[in-house]
């Protein structure tokens, strides 16, 4: 057995009870903390599988903000917890569920044994056609280029999902700061690292989007960064969100989708489609819609943390 | 025992974990994550797939990878907001749990005539 077919088995080992508790933990914070921990490992589990791209996105989003997210949202329903514990489903029910489940799982496990050999795949097309738009990495080529559309069309949903948390907020704060204000000892250790770390964390994050043309990175790995110094330095109470209401706010908020629009749109006047980038320029307009991007996905992905508006403007 | 057997088994058990816990869990939150987990199952089983395209000198099919991820930062943005949507319903009805199917809001009474 090699050192990587052991590293394997105990990754699996010490993931799956983590799955396990984050359905099975009584607390919900439990079960979240186990959640964060269990994506964290799943990131080198994406690694193993030679994707660092998709590891580092998992780290960043499906374990870090998530958790944030969950945490903060587990805190403020604490004191129902054990009312809600208590209205569990018969056993009739969870035996049902549990077999139904078991068996879902079982036929996944067995289709993952029949997948077409040798496996279908685009790798060859894309390596073909990397020359053309001027970046290196094959991911950021697919995201940025060849399936272009796939990425405009995430950042409008990201968008539709910030006005719906937007729109969830009582009448009497309509266009008011979202979350609460946050408080902290100003000698605390909170607000020490809210001032340490965010310096570091921009450059890491604009570096993440520089370095995604040739190597592991992207736009949104790095902007979730961002997006975490910003969270940081509101925990800390010295910063604070903005009122939706607030123009600035909203321009930025759309500066990436318009920008990747207008680069669309120019591509259908001046190349061959909508999206086409003329390859001369290819890179160039990569690197302008990619800090867009990183502006917009970085606000939008902290204020959907922040959770709806709670607080009038002037407060 | 290669990374692709551990990673497409554990996918699988992902995503009976999540539906199980989707299924039984009387708190929306929990729901919320049970869902997030059975979706990093399915990242994974499309991890395992795009894994197994790898060609042309690259770890992995690109195009599948690339897919995965804008499935997580979407999956982020769905927790978003059925999470807010769920703290917002808590504010309004003071209940720890869903109303049942019969828009009743019979388990709300049950819970807080306890």
């Amino acid at each position: 057995m090699t050192t990587w077919e052991s590293f394997d088995i105990v990754l699996a080992v010490l993931v799956l009870p983590l799955a396990f508790w984050t359905i099975a933990a009584r607390e919900t914070f439990v079960a979240v903390v186990s959640y964060v921990a269990y994506g964290l490992l799943l990131a080198l589990v994406w690694v193993r599988l030679g994707a660092p791209d998709v590891a580092l996105a998992v780290a960043a989003i499906g374990s870090g903000l998530s958790g944030v997210l969950l945490l903060g949202t587990a805190a403020r329903l604490r004191d129902v917890e054990e009312q809600a514990a208590a209205a569990r489903p018969s056993l009739l029910l969870r035996v049902i569920a549990a077999v139904l489940s078991v068996t879902v799982a079982a036929g996944l496990a067995v289709a993952l044994q029949f997948l077409p050999d040798p496996a279908p795949t685009l790798a060859p097309v894309a390596a073909r056609n990397l020359a053309a738009t001027g970046v290196g990495n094959p991911v950021t080529a697919v995201l940025m280029a060849f399936r272009a559309m796939d990425t405009l069309l995430e950042k409008v949903v990201l968008m539709l999902a910030l006005v719906g948390v937007w729109s969830l907020a009582p009448d009497r704060v309509w266009g008011g700061r979202q979350g609460p204000r946050h408080q902290a000892d100003p000698q605390g250790m909170l607000v020490f690292l809210a001032r340490l770390l965010p310096p570091v964390g921009v450059v890491v994050g604009v570096y993440l989007l520089w370095v995604s043309a040739d190597e592991p990175g992207g736009a949104f790995q790095g902007s979730t960064i961002l997006a975490a110094m910003w969270l940081l330095a509101m925990l800390a109470g010295l910063t604070d969100t903005p009122p939706v209401s607030s123009r600035r706010l909203r321009l930025a908020l759309i500066a990436g989708p318009a920008v990747f629009l207008l680069v669309g749109l120019g591509g259908l006047w001046l190349g061959d489609s909508f999206l086409s980038y003329p390859a001369a320029w290819a890179k160039t307009l990569i690197v302008v819609i990619e800090i867009g991007m990183l502006l917009t996905v970085g606000l939008t992905l902290a204020l959907l943390v922040a959770g709806p508006p709670e607080r009038s403007a002037r407060q | 025992m290669n990374p692709l057997t551990v990673a497409g088994l554990w996918g699988a058990a992902a995503v009976g974990l999540g539906l199980y816990g989707m299924i039984v869990s009387p708190q929306p939150l929990r729901r919320i994550l049970a869902f997030d987990l059975l979706g990093s199952g399915v990242f994974l089983l499309l991890g395992v797939v795009a894994r197994r395209g790898a060609a042309a000198g690259f770890g992995g099919d690109p195009v599948g990878q690339a897919l995965i991820i804008t499935g997580v930062v979407v999956a982020f943005a769905a927790t978003a907001l059925t999470s807010a949507l769920w703290l917002r319903l808590f504010q309004e009805t003071g209940s720890a749990t869903l109303p049942d199917a019969e828009g009743t809001g019979a388990d709300a009474g049950a819970v807080d005539s306890r």
